[in-house]
């Protein structure tokens, strides 16, 4: 079966896990922004964890099915329509041959997830079905128009299953590579105030504004590997969260590193909305090899 | 740096940072985690460091690296020839600082055989090492918002090619018509680290 898509709002990519294995050719992961959402959406309507779904960013999502299939929506709550009628949020929903599918803008959140039995199987590029949206690595983003290839389905959608309850908390850092970078006392000014999510925030990173975080000197960082929830401080002092479309390197310290349970959060900010850090201890020193 | 030991850095809870001092012992030692089969999920060489991501005991590692050794020499990757068409806006501002003239700039930069020591910026971007470093240029002041698709240039003693079109503040000598990034061939970069890059004239 396929999806014909009808409308999109300000950007709807295709996701699964990402792509592993390539940053040391500079391709960025990608994946699902907020993963949690997405594998429940998956295993709502019976997919494996493997299944490649729909994120939607601020719903305006409209697309036509061809045959009858299961569809789940969960992350961000876009009211959903199945031929116009409201359904269930994080819940298998059946949508009749033909229907209508459409998410609508959510009042709180950011990123929908619209998983549909089977899965979106649009050809994988280097192993994996998610957009990368720095490099453009992987299928296009979704256009009116796109005819989207659906899987066989797996079998029934599970009758029931718990949705994750929303705790949002603190966003829970440990100490970084390069904490010894700053000046004593950055990590607690981190940690210290709340920080306003800004406009330019995308896939790629959490842009932040706040108390700056300072630098004990002024040396240049040689470019060096990141990781995803990376706190990186550009010399404006003020901290970029990496997410999933981070660039594999970069130039600039990072103070420190988001938990990686935590990050589903940054999935779902707004601009304007704020965030606050709590310090977790260092991880153990690895110590070095000796040779 | 003592030259027998690296330092480890922690990186979250599931990676390190590992210290080696420059390009070209990062890329040794990238190579030979992956042969060595080192637990990681993403081993990343860059200037001065290797990231080892996603590592189930992170704390396991050091003892993981002790089957390398620096003085190790790397493994020669394959040779690439890259064709080049020197007509690059910069050819005259490189020339000047080598002290030479244009045909110079041409004969030093295909008379060096480079290896490819890590990719970044962009799929497929290699960092190229083997310009000695009294040949280092300084990048432009202010990049320019748009390089075509194949310019070859340089930033301090690295060589480079775009694989793909963008802003970029890198010397241009000139372009080459090698596709450098292809994400429908099983081996998507031309020059991954390791391969061994010389320029000839086109």
């Amino acid at each position: 079966m396929t999806l014909h898509v009808v409308e999109t709002g300000p950007l709807v990519t295709v996701q699964d896990r990402g792509r592993v294995g390539l940053a040391h050719l500079g391709v960025p992961r990608a994946g699902a922004l907020d993963a949690p959402a997405a594998a429940l959406a998956n295993r709502l309507v019976g997919n494996d964890p493997t299944a490649a779904v729909l994120e939607v960013l601020l719903g305006g999502l409209s697309a036509r099915a061809d045959a009858g299939c299961w569809v789940a929506v969960t992350g961000a709550p876009s009211p959903l329509l199945v031929a116009g009628e409201a359904r269930g949020h994080a819940h298998a929903e059946w949508v009749p041959a033909g229907a209508t599918i459409t998410l609508l803008r959510p009042e709180t959140g950011a990123r929908s997830y619209l998983a549909v039995a089977g899965g979106i199987a649009v050809d994988p590029v280097l192993g994996s079905r998610s957009t990368d949206t720095l490099a453009w690595v992987g299928p296009p983003r979704v256009e009116v128009g796109a005819v989207l290839p659906v899987g066989p389905s797996y079998g029934e959608p599970r009758p029931l299953d718990t949705p994750r309850t929303p705790r949002p908390g603190p966003l829970r850092v440990t100490p970084g590579p390069r904490a010894d970078w700053f000046v004593d006392g950055a990590l607690d000014v981190l940690c210290g105030s709340p920080y306003v999510v800004e406009a330019d925030s995308n896939r790629v990173g959490l842009r932040l504004d706040g108390p700056p975080l300072e630098r004990r000197g002024a040396d240049e960082l040689a470019s060096e590997g990141m990781v995803l929830g990376a706190v990186q401080v550009p010399p404006s002092g003020r901290p970029v969260v990496f997410l999933a479309d981070h660039p594999p390197t970069g130039g600039y310290p990072v103070i420190g590193v988001v938990d990686a349970d935590d990050l589903w959060q940054c999935a779902q900010l707004r601009p304007g909305e704020t965030v606050r850090f709590s310090r977790r201890p260092a991880p153990p020193d690895p110590g070095s090899a000796t040779h | 740096m003592d030259p027998r030991s690296v330092r480890l850095r922690p990186v979250g809870r599931t990676a390190a940072l590992v210290e080696v001092g420059d390009a070209a012992t990062a890329f040794a030692l990238a190579t030979w985690a992956r042969s060595a089969g080192v637990d990681a999920v993403e081993v990343v060489p860059a200037a001065e460091t290797v990231l080892f991501d996603g590592v189930a005991d992170p704390g396991a590692l050091a003892a993981a690296l002790e089957g390398w050794s620096p003085a190790a020499a790397p493994v020669a990757g394959e040779p690439v020839e890259v064709p080049v068409t020197y007509d690059g806006p910069d050819l005259d501002f490189v020339a000047e600082a080598w002290g030479t003239d244009r045909d110079g700039v041409v004969a030093h930069h295909t008379g060096v055989e480079y290896v490819a020591e890590f990719c970044g910026f962009a799929p497929g971007f290699s960092y190229l090492a083997g310009l000695p470093a009294d040949l280092a240029v300084p990048r432009l002041a202010s990049p320019r918002a748009r390089i075509p698709a194949g310019s070859v240039g340089l930033a301090g003693a690295w060589c480079g090619i775009y694989p793909t079109a963008s802003p970029g503040g890198w010397r241009l000598l000139g372009r080459t018509d090698v596709t450098l990034w292809d994400q429908t061939r099983e081996q998507p970069a031309l020059l991954p680290p390791g391969t061994r890059v010389t320029f000839v004239v086109a």
